[in-house]
């Protein structure tokens, strides 16, 4: 491999010479794979896997360089490692823990293994179904002793006394040989993960995949390991030294940026790239192109991982050198020319950037924010300033902006008030309201700017003739409203890929490489900014409206937001959930469809009833909130006091107790964990509170990582997470910074619901993944974007129309959808199987039968027949949709606003029913085309063709041939 | 017209010297042949009314305004058919309008004491006729007929121009099929702040959502922007979500620059517009293929 890549960069420049060194490692990988010569495919893999390795290998230095101070807690604690195989995402965060959780830890031993026992029942739940429990016992029988030494101190030092010096990649090197795993090139748990801080085993990875296929021995990698110390040893410079040297496994340099996201500002003087000084450009952009290649055709690990790198690439900086000196050693010393080709800042920038420009479809699809941060660049101007102009272009397609609470005359006009002044009062109120959240927005973020000195006298002002005009409870509506309409989270009905606080990353601009490494930490990783456990937090916008509660301090209007904050929750709590493994067993049903409606819906419900409550708990105990915890007197009196006198907002216990009878905690313990987490000192300590944490604990304690093959796993997951998130430290919670539930975990967990109905989580490891990629299917940009358009016309449309007419519009389209897809199963499907039915008859009769021939056929079938479907579909869903919204808004509607109704419901109604029937068609259609396939978005497509027919199959199998295999 | 804030300055400095008089326009005209008389009247009536804020007061200072009066009494006496007042206003440097304004008020002082109303100084203004001395009467005519920044005349011509292009709007708005409810509809509905149009289904114009339309008739600069920005165009936006203004007369084009935060300004009624078109969806394919 190294030799093909060799040949092509020879061809280029004759004195392009690849290092010695990494024919070195190429040689090596060949020697420990038995599947070199093994054909075609396992020859692209290996060289993809290669050419992957070679890139990072060759940009080590530079982006050595470009990590400020490591922080020692890469190598995994002794006895931690030694408890636990691979609990990799986690571990770049341990640091942020600072005490043992003592309720939690409780004789579980040390520091490190109870980590391992909170962290690690992901990994075990996820990558390794079959496995029992997340205890640290079954894990440590899991635990090779043959491979890896983990009690070696050498290897693995314990945190704290790794003598890594500063600016030596302090990348887990991991021995893997992966390229020989993946024969197939299914995505594997390792590449989902994080770039750095790998660690897999081999048995793990053998466990999954057929015995057979197992290549890396123990043996072979302890050899690795041995050249790899060697190797090291001889590096003069340890910056130099190559994270992955003998690795097969693409991994990414390390991480620009740390851990934390407190030193993001670069320390060391850098080099300004300039393109006059970037060498080698052709073999560049030979390397760029078949890189390029590799990702377009999608044969990279994962497409992002191999983004972030390239934004590493983009943004790493050499120390200050002599130019010259270094370019005359790679004239002259071919030997010495290992990393030449990247090793300079200016080859890297201009290999980023040429890669960037090629695969600007992809890097288009990014949040606005990214986009922007890109294009102001400074670096990606100065080396494309085409590229910088495309990047400010596909800005301004999607735009996005922060809606403001219409204006219903329902509720707002004149006959909503007491009198005139009152009316006039609120008029003015609500403008004074969105110009401070205005001013907010465009200046919060600069030095120096102080909420309460900036607009403290605007709201108090405000406040005083609410208070004369007796209006609180119309502006406490528009506060709550517009408080839910910004922070409420991923928007459960527009596209998808905006993340929860774009607006924030939005408004922070760019300055600076700084926040563009932060930005790419979020885009890969977000959880390794604030590590599992940060402390509970305002973000984006709710900050504004924190602020706005502090300042204002008005107690009317508190009273007024609180009662409406209780009701709402309430009401919330009280919402219908629909049992998900009801509606499966009902195979009568469209159960799965169903089945997600209900899970979009109830993490819409549970996502807004976190906020709400997260503010109620704000509200409720801002009173008594201190700076330091009270003396212990002062403690007794105030909670002798308090349960005298105080009633408490809301009745956790009773809550608690009702959810736990009615067994739905997995919506009210979330947000009850949100109120709580608000708590003052003394809070804890009074009766109500401290039944209600009590009850919770016990809950947290019966949740004990009991794998369970149900679909409730992930259910399970959440409620371990936010109350481990809240029991982090003992029970006393607000002095240790009570730490707060990551959200990036649950603006993902539509998608992880989603990702486990497809049956893929626990196999693929798909729950930690942080970006799906999904670009795959945008393949005509225009199009997706005048659709995008068209969706924000839609969500606008609703904006100034009053909220009944969104919910008829969603709900006849939910419903007509739905019967579509019965519809269609009644007819087209069942006879759709008839004439499968028929077609396998026959093929067994002959005798001769092929399967690829079968196949196909089959697929022919499929394919007419799935047209057709949709063709139906949504010829039903027009028929349908437009009686039924005619009938059920109000007949005074103006004649346009119904038209754009009925076509708005038309489409919703016809999307998911298509969405649904083309779902099920693709899986047959691949599974029966390529069960080889890699698929794109990494949710491994279950092979199954009873999962499309439904009722009406009648057969377990997985592919044709099984099929017919039962009929004789 | 958009223009950048380098081809405003220019404009606004020539502006400086002229007065507000039909040969000054044509000056103003002659030396930027490349912009239209409306734009250059506009501008120099909005940089003419700052100037008149800045100098007003000290034109109404009482002793001011007596030896103002007293002068043009004695001239007037001297040469009835004179156009007395124009002159004193041009050579005081003063609105015609207003210098009639200022001597008809003093002059029904002397009529009918202090407590004259508001109401009857106007509408004297607007129909010097109604003055009972005859020559003043003319020279307030002449006043108010020289002036094109102050005054009845100009008033009306500027509610004219402001109703006619809000009928070129609704006309174009229905010429689009686009349906709308208008400022008089909506506060019928009780609406407290009404910008002149609603559309009832939203349309993108250059890739953003607008929900309302402001027509101006009128050049958008920085004063008079952040005047409307504050007191119409934001309250707009907190009840109605993004919209867009017309200044049919141009405006300043850095001032655009709020189109992320849903205020797009525009210089005439926009051609890029996508809708969600959904009954002339197969009719009017090249509507769509402009984004």
């Amino acid at each position: 491999m190294a030799a093909i890549l060799d040949l092509h960069l020879r061809k280029v420049s004759s004195a392009a010479h690849l290092s010695s060194k990494c024919c070195s490692s190429g040689q090596q990988e060949r020697d420990s794979l038995p599947f070199t010569e093994c054909g075609v495919t396992v020859q692209k893999h290996q060289f993809v896997s290669f050419l992957l390795n070679f890139l990072r290998e060759q940009s080590s230095p530079a982006l050595a360089h470009g990590t400020p101070a490591k922080t020692p807690n890469r190598p995994r604690p002794a006895s931690d490692a030694a408890g636990q195989l691979s609990s990799d995402r986690r571990h770049g965060q341990r640091k942020s823990r600072k005490k043992n959780m003592a309720l939690g830890a409780q004789g579980r031993g040390g520091r490190g293994s109870q980590h391992s026992d909170e962290m690690g029942f992901w990994d075990t739940g996820s990558k390794k179904p079959g496995r029992g429990g997340g205890h640290s016992r079954s894990r440590e029988q899991l635990s090779p002793p043959s491979t890896l030494n983990f009690n070696n101190l050498e290897d693995f030092p314990p945190v704290g006394s790794s003598p890594i010096s500063i600016s030596k990649p302090s990348r887990r090197i991991n021995p893997t040989p992966v390229s020989a795993e993946r024969p197939r090139s299914k995505p594997k748990t390792c590449f989902t993960s994080t770039p750095f801080t790998k660690l897999s085993s081999p048995p793990m990875g053998a466990e999954v995949l057929d015995g057979s296929m197992r290549v890396g021995s123990p043996l072979s990698l302890q050899e690795e390991r041995e050249l790899l110390k060697r190797e090291n040893k001889r590096a003069q410079q340890p910056a130099a030294s190559s994270p992955c040297l003998s690795s097969l496994e693409p991994c990414t340099p390390p991480k620009t940026g740390v851990l934390g996201g407190a030193k993001v500002t670069p320390e060391l003087q850098t080099l300004c790239p300039e393109r006059s000084k970037v060498t080698f450009t052709p073999e560049l952009d030979l390397l760029a192109e078949l890189y390029c290649a590799c990702i377009s055709e999608n044969l990279v690990p994962n497409i992002f991982l191999e983004l972030f790198f390239v934004m590493q690439l983009l943004t790493s900086m050499s120390p200050p050198s002599n130019d010259a000196e270094e370019q005359e050693s790679f004239s002259t010393t071919n030997s010495g020319a290992s990393s030449c080709y990247l090793k300079q800042v200016h080859n890297c920038v201009y290999f980023a950037v040429t890669v960037l420009e090629n695969q600007f479809q992809l890097v288009a699809h990014l949040d606005k924010g990214a986009l922007r941060l890109l294009a102001e660049n400074e670096r990606v101007a100065s080396f494309s300033p085409a590229l910088r102009d495309l990047l400010i272009q596909a800005q301004g397609k999607m735009s996005t902006f922060i809606h403001s609470v219409p204006f219903q005359p329902d509720t707002d006009n004149r006959s909503n008030f007491g009198n005139d002044k009152a009316f006039h009062t609120f008029k003015k109120q609500r403008d004074v309201f969105y110009e401070a959240l205005r001013e907010w927005e465009d200046l919060h973020n600069e030095p120096g700017w102080n909420f309460d000195a900036s607009l403290g006298g605007r709201i108090r002002g405000m406040m005083n003739q609410l208070t004369s005009a007796g209006n609180h409870s119309h502006f406490a509506r528009l506060f709550l409203k517009q408080l839910v309409q910004m922070c409420k989270g991923p928007r459960m009905s527009g596209a998808p890929g905006e993340p929860p606080d774009a607006d924030l990353l939005e408004m922070l601009g760019a300055d600076g490489l700084g926040r563009l490494k932060r930005l790419e930490e979020r885009l890969i990783q977000p959880h390794g900014i604030v590590g599992p456990c940060p402390p509970p937090s305002f973000p984006g916008h709710q900050e504004f409206f924190r602020d706005f509660i502090q300042t204002a301090s008005c107690c009317q209007l508190n009273q007024h937001l609180q009662d409406s904050l209780c009701q709402q929750l309430l009401q919330l709590d009280e919402v219908s959930i629909l049992s998900p493994s009801a509606s499966i067993k009902e195979e009568d049903e469209d159960g799965d469809m169903e089945q997600q409606d209900e899970k979009q819906r109830f993490s819409s419900v549970l996502l807004l009833a976190r906020l709400l409550a997260k503010f109620l708990g704000f509200i409720s105990f801002l009173p008594y909130q201190t700076s330091e915890r009270p003396s212990r007197e002062i403690q007794e009196a105030s909670v002798a006091l308090r349960s005298k006198v105080s009633v408490p907002v809301l009745d956790v216990c009773a809550v608690l107790d009702n959810s736990v009878r009615r067994r739905r905690t997995i919506l009210t313990v979330p947000w009850l964990v949100e109120f709580l987490s608000m708590l003052d000192f003394v809070g804890p300590l009074l009766l109500c509170y401290r039944t209600a944490l009590g009850t919770l604990l016990l809950l947290y304690r019966r949740l004990q990582l009991r794998r369970c093959a149900d679909v409730c796993y992930l259910n399970k997951l959440l409620l371990v997470s936010v109350l481990g998130w809240l029991f982090h430290d003992c029970i006393p919670l607000v002095d240790q910074q009570l730490l707060y539930f990551c959200c990036p975990f649950l603006s993902e967990f539509r998608k992880l619901l989603a990702a486990f109905v497809s049956g893929s989580t626990a196999k693929s490891g798909g729950i930690i993944r942080k970006i799906t990629p999904t670009s795959a299917e945008l393949k005509d940009t225009p199009i997706a974007n005048r659709s995008q358009q068209k969706l924000q016309l839609e969500q606008a449309f609703f904006h100034n129309q009053p909220p009944s007419l969104r919910r008829t519009v969603e709900f006849v389209a939910e419903r007509v959808g739905s019967n579509s897809v019965k519809h269609m199963k009644a007819t087209l499907v069942s006879e759709l199987m008839d004439r499968g039915e028929k077609i396998l008859r026959d093929k067994l009769k002959s005798l001769n039968f092929n399967t690829s021939k079968l196949n196909e056929s089959i697929c022919a079938l499929l394919c007419d027949a799935g047209l057709e479907a949709l063709e139906r579909a949504t010829r039903f869903c027009d028929e349908k949709s437009l009686e039924a919204v005619r009938t059920l808004l109000p007949e005074e509607t103006s004649p346009t606003v119904l038209r754009t109704s009925e076509s708005i419901t038309k489409r919703l109604a016809a999307e998911k029913a298509c969405s649904w029937l083309s779902i099920r068609f693709d899986r047959v259609m691949k599974a029966l085309g390529s069960p080889d396939s890699v698929n794109v978005s990494g949710a491994e497509v279950p092979v199954n063709i009873s999962f499309f027919f439904g009722v009406a199959c009648r057969y377990k199998s997985e592919i044709p041939a099984e099929i017919m295999f039962s009929f004789i | 017209m958009r223009l950048s804030r380098a081809e405003y300055k220019d404009i606004v400095r020539a502006t400086e010297q002229l007065r507000p008089t039909r040969q000054c326009m044509k000056i103003l005209k002659d030396r930027f042949p490349n912009h239209s008389q409306s734009t250059l009247l506009s501008i120099f009536s909005l940089e003419y009314q700052k100037r008149t804020k800045r100098t007003i007061s000290r034109h109404h200072a009482a002793d001011v305004v007596e030896s103002h009066y007293q002068r043009y009494l004695n001239e007037a006496k001297a040469r009835p058919a004179a156009p007395v007042l124009l002159e004193m206003a041009n050579e005081v440097d003063l609105s015609p309008a207003l210098m009639g304004r200022l001597i008809l008020d003093r002059f029904l002082q002397d009529v009918s004491g202090e407590m004259h109303s508001k109401a009857v100084l106007n509408s004297m203004l607007k129909e010097p006729s109604l003055i009972p001395d005859q020559v003043l009467a003319n020279n307030i005519y002449q006043c108010t007929i020289n002036d094109c920044c102050y005054g009845p005349l100009v008033d009306c011509i500027k509610h004219a121009i402001g109703q006619e292009h809000e009928v070129l709007l609704r006309d174009k708005l229905k010429e689009r099929n686009l349906s709308f409810l208008d400022e008089n509809k909506l506060r019928t509905m009780g609406y407290d702040k009404t910008p002149d149009i609603i559309l009832e289904v939203p349309i993108a114009v250059e890739g953003h959502i607008v929900h309302w339309i402001e027509s101006k008739a009128s050049f958008g600069d920085d004063y008079s922007h952040r005047t409307y920005l504050n007191e119409q165009f934001w309250s707009y936006w907190n009840r109605f979500g993004p919209g867009l203004v017309i200044y049919w007369y141009g405006f300043i084009g850095e001032l655009d620059c709020q189109r992320d935060r849903g205020i797009l300004l525009k210089d005439c009624f926009p051609t890029d517009i996508v809708t969600l078109c959904h009954t002339s969806h197969q009719q009017s394919p090249e509507k769509e293929d402009n984004d």
